[in-house]
C-alpha cells in the first residue's frame, strides 16, 4: 500500500507547529512524544501502521476552527480520527500529517423526545445514544458490531451499517444534521432538527465521505421508540444454497425482519467454541431471523417465516422462547471475528456487497479461491441486504503469506463486483480499498467524485491517500476540454 | 417557442450535452413537464427534452431494486412494482395538479431530481433515501455513475444524494436505480375528530408526535384543520365540518389491529376517534400526499415547509397572523404546506423569519413567475454553504448549461 509521498519541508517544521497548536489548544492536548504517539498509530486495519507527526486533541468546535485554519494557510494535512475503531484504514496516520482527534467532544447536549432525536458532540459512543434515551423507551437504530466503542462521529463518517440497517437504515438514513469545520476554518450547519431542506444535499455527501470533506463536530441524529418485543428464529440448512433460497423466500413474501444472518460451517464451529450460543454443528449454514413489533405481529411472522425455512429444506428450527435465548442466537454471531480470530494468528476481514441471488455462487468460487491460495476463509454475512463479510485467515511470520491473504481479498471483492455487488457494504474504502476503486468506477466516475472534494478542499489537505487511487488537482479537474462545433449530431431528432 | 433536442437514448444525451456544453448554449432539462413551474423561471431556453428516455431497464422483486430510464413514468413504475405487490416506500407525491398542470405525468427522474416523499417520509425517508444508484451526464458533457443495484454501499462518495434534489443543476439523470419494498398487507387509519369549533392546530400537532412517540410505527401523521377536511372526498372525514388527525398504521394484519386499538385508546382524550379502512385511507393519503385540497384556488401562492414536528403549528399560526391562509401539516407536523392570498412578496420575509426562528428550511412551492423571479424559491443559503453550492455547481457544470439559474440566482 503506497501512501502519498511525506512533504519533508512540513516535517522539518514540526516543532513550530507543535508550538502553533499549544497556542489553541492546552498543551496536554497536543501529543508530540514518540511512546504516546503510538496509541494512534493505527485504527482498526492493524495491519498498516504509522506514527502521525503529531495529534491534537481540541475540545471546542473554536479550536478546531483554528487548527484547521491554521493547517490551511501553512499547508499542513490533516487525519481526522473518532474512537480509531474503523475498519478500512480511514484513520490511518501520516508522516507529515496533523491527526485531529475527536475524543474530547464526549458530551451529549440536548435530548429532543418531542421532535425524537438527539444532538450530540461526535465523540459520543454509538451506544452511548442508545443509553441516553433508553429509559424513555427510544433507541439509536444503527448498530454496528463496535457500538460500545465506535464514536457517533466516526459513523456518520464512515456511514456505518450493522444487523438493524435491513430494516431501520444505515446511518444516512439516521443522521438530520452536522455541525461541520471546512479546512479553511469556516463552520457550517447542514440539516438540523427538521427533515430534508431542499438544496443540495450537504448531509448525504458528508455521511460516508471518510473525513475527506471536513471535520464533524455536532451530531443530530434521529431516535425510536423500541420496538415492543423482538424475537429470532435460528434456523440450518444442509446447503449455502438452501439457506440462501430461504432469505429469498422471506423477502419474497413480504417480511422485511428486524435482522437476517447467515454463517457458514467454518464460522458456525468457531463462533460455537468460543461463545456456546447452541448453533447446530451438523448444518452447511445457519440463519438467524430477528422479527421486531408488537406482540401479535412477531407472532404472525414468526409462523411465516416458519413455514417458508421447512419449505426450503431447514434441518434445523429454534425459536427463541425467551429474550435470553434471542441474545444468545446473536451472540454467536456477534462475536465471529474474534472467534474466527482465535483459530488463526491474523485474519483480513472483507465487506463487500453482492446481490442476495447470486449467494450461493460466490460463495462456491469463493471455496474455489480458498482452494487456490491456500488459505482457510469463514463466512458470516449480513444475509438481508447482500452484506458479506468472508475472514480470511493467514499468518503474517509465514512469509509472503500476509501478500497471499490481500490477494485473495482482492479477488473476492472483484468477484463482488463482476456479479453486481461493490467493493464494501459499510466498512469504508479507507486505505484498503483504495486501489481496487477502480474495478468499479471509470476514471470520468471517480473524476466527479472528486470535484465534489475539490468544492469542500479544494487544497487537498484533509486526509490524503484515502478512498482515491490518484488524486487529481482541483485545478485539473476543473478544466474542460471542448472542441467547439465538432458535434453535428445528425442522430438527435429536433423539434 | 425556442428548440427542442429530444435524445431517445443515454448516448444522444451525452452528445446533446456535449454539444451544449461546446456551444456554451444553456438547456432546459425536461421529462414530462409535470415539475416545470417549479423553482426559479430560467426564461425560454432550448428545451432538452428526455421523455423519449423511457422504459424499466432492470426489476428483481427478490432483491428489492428497480432500475429505470428517466422519464419512466412514475404511473408505469407503480404499475410493475403492484404486480409483485411491493411499492417506492418514500411514497412519491404527484404535484401535478398542485402545480398547475396535469396530474398522472411525473417521471421518475423527475422525482428523484425534486427529491420529493409523501406521508411516509417520517417512517421511511425521502427518495434521497432510496436512491440508490444512477447513470448521468453531467454538465461537462462526461457520462459517470455512482452507486450500484445493491442497498448495502458506501463505495465512494454517495453521489446519489448529491443528485437527489439537484433540480436537474448537475446532470442529467439517464438511469435511475431505487430500492423497493413489499406493500403492507394491510392499511388503516385513526382518525381524531375534534369539537365542532375552535382551532386545533397545536392540538394536532400534539397528538401526532404523542402517536409518533409510541412504537405502533406510524407510517402517516396528518392534521386537516376544518376548512381542509370538508373538502375530503372521503365522506366521513368531510362530512364532520370539524378537524381531523389522521394518522396510519400499515403491516399485517394482527398487527394493524392492535396498533390501531393502542393509539385510539392514546388518543381518546383529544377527541372522538374513528378507524378508515383500507380504501378510504389510501383515498385520504392519496390527498394529503398530492396536496390536493390546495389544487382549487389557482391564484394562491403555496409554500412548502420544513420544521422540527412539533414546531409545525406554531410556524404556521405565526405566520397566519394577519395574514390569512391556511395550512396543511403532514410528517407529525414537520411538513406545512401552506396557502396564502396572492402577493408579490409571497410573504416571504415574515415566512421565512418564522422557518428560521424554528429551525428549518421554506420553499416558495407555487407562485406566478414574476414573483418566483423576485422572491428566493429555495431557502436562502448561509455565504459558506452558498460557496460550496456554487464549488459543486461550477464543478459539475461549468459553463452552466444545465437548468441554469433554476435553484438560485447566477447559478
Amino acid at each position: 500500500m503506497k501512501m502519498p509521498k511525506p512533504d519533508e519541508a512540513v516535517i522539518a517544521r514540526r516543532a513550530e507547529i507543535i508550538a502553533a497548536m499549544r497556542a489553541i489548544v492546552p498543551d496536554e492536548s497536543v501529543i508530540a512524544d514518540e511512546d504516546e504517539l503510538k496509541a494512534f498509530e493505527c485504527d482498526g486495519l492493524m495491519a498498516y501502521r504509522q506514527l502521525p507527526m503529531i495529534v491534537v486533541l481540541p475540545e471546542t468546535t473554536e479550536q478546531v476552527s483554528r487548527v484547521l485554519a491554521y493547517c490551511h494557510e501553512n499547508g499542513v494535512k490533516i487525519v481526522p480520527r473518532g474512537a480509531g475503531t474503523g475498519l478500512s484504514g480511514g484513520a490511518l496516520p501520516l508522516a507529515d500529517a496533523i491527526t485531529l482527534g475527536l475524543s474530547k467532544f464526549n458530551r451529549i447536549l440536548d435530548i429532543d423526545f418531542e421532535n425524537r432525536c438527539v444532538v450530540t458532540q461526535p465523540g459520543v459512543t454509538n451506544l452511548a445514544i442508545t443509553q441516553a434515551v433508553e429509559h424513555e423507551g427510544f433507541y439509536y437504530a444503527p448498530d454496528p458490531s463496535s457500538q460500545i466503542a465506535c464514536s457517533i462521529g466516526g459513523n456518520i463518517a464512515e456511514n456505518s451499517g450493522g444487523v438493524h440497517c435491513l430494516k431501520y437504515g444505515l446511518t444516512t438514513n439516521n443522521v438530520m444534521g452536522v455541525e461541520m469545520v471546512l479546512m479553511d476554518g469556516q463552520v457550517i450547519r447542514v440539516g438540523g432538527k427538521h427533515l430534508d431542506s431542499d438544496a443540495y444535499d450537504l448531509l448525504g455527501v458528508i455521511t460516508g465521505s471518510e473525513g475527506l470533506l471536513g471535520v464533524i463536530t455536532e451530531v443530530t441524529v434521529r431516535i425510536l421508540r423500541s420496538p415492543e418485543t423482538a424475537k429470532a428464529v435460528l434456523l440450518g440448512f444442509p446447503s449455502n444454497e438452501a439457506a440462501g433460497d430461504c432469505v429469498a423466500a422471506i423477502i419474497g413474501d413480504g417480511i422485511i425482519p428486524g435482522g437476517m444472518e447467515m454463517m457458514d460451517t467454518f464460522a458456525i464451529q468457531a463462533a460455537e467454541e468460543f461463545v456456546h450460543a447452541g448453533y447446530p454443528l451438523d448444518v452447511a449454514a445457519i440463519l438467524i431471523v430477528e422479527l421486531d413489533g408488537p406482540e401479535a405481529e412477531v407472532e404472525y411472522l414468526i409462523g411465516r417465516v416458519e413455514a417458508l425455512a421447512k419449505g426450503e429444506g431447514a434441518t434445523y428450527l429454534k425459536i427463541s422462547e425467551s429474550d435470553e435465548e434471542r441474545i444468545r442466537f446473536w451472540s454467536g454471531r456477534k462475536a465471529a471475528f474474534p472467534a474466527v480470530g482465535r483459530l488463526s494468528p491474523d485474519y483480513l476481514c472483507m465487506d463487500g456487497t453482492i446481490p442476495r441471488g447470486q449467494l450461493a455462487y460466490v460463495l462456491k468460487r469463493m471455496a474455489a479461491l480458498s482452494e487456490k491460495y491456500g488459505l482457510r476463509v469463514a463466512n458470516v454475512f449480513h444475509a438481508g441486504d447482500g452484506n458479506l463479510h468472508p475472514l480470511i485467515l493467514f499468518d503474517s511470520n509465514v512469509d509472503g503469506e500476509t501478500e497471499q491473504a490481500e490477494a485473495f481479498g482482492a479477488d473476492i471483492l472483484k468477484l463482488c463486483v463482476e456479479v453486481g455487488g461493490v467493493l464494501t457494504g459499510e466498512h469504508g474504502v479507507g486505505i484498503e480499498k483504495r486501489d481496487l476503486m477502480g474495478e468499479m468506477f471509470t476514471e470520468d466516475d471517480m473524476k466527479h467524485q472528486q470535484r465534489l472534494k475539490c468544492a469542500f478542499d479544494p487544497g487537498h489537505l484533509l486526509n490524503p491517500g484515502k478512498v482515491y487511487p490518484t488524486l487529481h488537482r482541483c485545478a485539473e479537474l476543473g478544466k474542460m476540454h471542448v472542441h467547439k462545433g465538432q458535434l453535428p449530431f445528425p442522430d438527435i431528432p429536433r423539434f | 417557442m425556442s428548440d427542442i433536442l429530444k435524445p431517445e437514448t443515454p448516448e444522444q444525451v451525452l452528445e446533446a450535452v456535449k454539444w451544449a456544453a461546446s456551444e456554451q448554449t444553456p438547456l432546459e432539462l425536461r421529462g414530462a413537464g409535470s415539475k416545470a413551474g417549479l423553482g426559479r423561471p430560467m426564461g425560454d431556453l432550448p428545451c432538452l427534452d428526455l421523455s423519449g428516455l423511457t422504459g424499466i431497464n432492470y426489476y428483481e422483486p427478490a432483491e428489492l431494486v428497480m432500475s429505470a430510464a428517466a422519464a419512466t413514468p412514475m404511473a408505469d413504475i407503480e404499475r410493475a412494482l403492484a404486480e409483485k405487490n411491493q411499492q417506492l416506500a418514500f411514497e412519491p407525491p404527484d404535484l401535478g395538479r398542485l402545480l398547475g398542470g396535469t396530474p398522472g405525468l411525473a417521471t421518475l427522474g423527475g422525482t428523484v431530481a425534486c427529491n420529493l416523499a409523501g406521508p411516509r417520509r417520517i417512517k421511511a425517508g425521502a427518495a434521497r433515501d432510496h436512491f440508490l444508484g444512477f447513470q448521468a451526464v453531467s454538465g461537462r458533457g462526461e457520462e459517470f455513475k455512482s452507486g450500484s443495484r445493491v442497498v448495502k454501499n458506501v463505495t465512494g462518495f454517495d453521489l446519489s444524494k448529491l443528485i437527489a434534489g439537484s433540480h436537474g443543476t448537475l446532470a442529467v439523470i439517464t438511469e435511475a436505480t431505487v430500492k423497493v419494498v413489499p406493500s403492507p398487507e394491510k392499511v388503516r387509519t385513526v382518525l381524531i375528530r375534534w369539537a365542532q369549533d375552535g382551532i386545533y392546530d397545536h392540538g394536532g400537532v400534539k397528538a401526532m408526535n404523542d402517536a409518533m412517540a409510541t412504537p405502533h410505527e406510524v407510517s402517516g401523521a396528518a392534521h386537516l384543520p376544518a376548512a381542509l377536511a370538508k373538502l375530503s372526498a372521503v365522506d366521513f372525514v368531510a362530512e364532520t365540518g370539524r378537524a381531523i388527525t389522521a394518522l396510519r398504521v400499515e403491516g399485517p394484519g394482527p398487527s394493524v389491529e392492535h396498533r390501531c386499538r393502542e393509539l385510539r385508546q392514546l388518543l381518546g382524550k383529544y377527541g372522538a376517534t374513528e378507524e378508515l379502512h383500507s380504501a378510504n385511507s389510501k383515498v385520504l393519503w392519496k390527498e394529503i400526499r398530492d396536496v390536493s385540497y390546495f389544487t382549487h384556488e389557482h391564484d394562491r401562492v403555496i409554500w412548502r415547509l420544513s420544521v422540527p414536528p412539533a414546531e409545525g403549528s406554531r410556524v404556521a399560526l405565526k405566520i397566519l397572523e394577519g395574514n390569512p391562509g391556511e395550512a396543511l401539516y403532514d410528517w407529525a407536523g414537520g411538513l406545512i404546506w401552506l396557502a396564502l392570498r396572492p402577493r408579490d412578496d409571497a410573504l416571504a420575509e415574515v415566512v421565512r423569519r418564522h422557518v428560521d426562528a424554528a429551525g428549518g428550511h421554506a420553499t416558495l412551492f407555487r407562485a406566478p413567475a414574476e414573483v418566483r423571479q423576485e422572491v428566493s424559491v429555495f431557502h436562502p443559503l448561509d455565504t459558506a454553504v452558498q460557496a460550496i453550492t456554487k464549488r459543486i455547481k461550477e464543478g459539475f457544470d461549468p459553463n452552466g448549461i444545465l437548468n441554469p439559474g433554476r435553484m438560485y440566482e447566477g447559478m
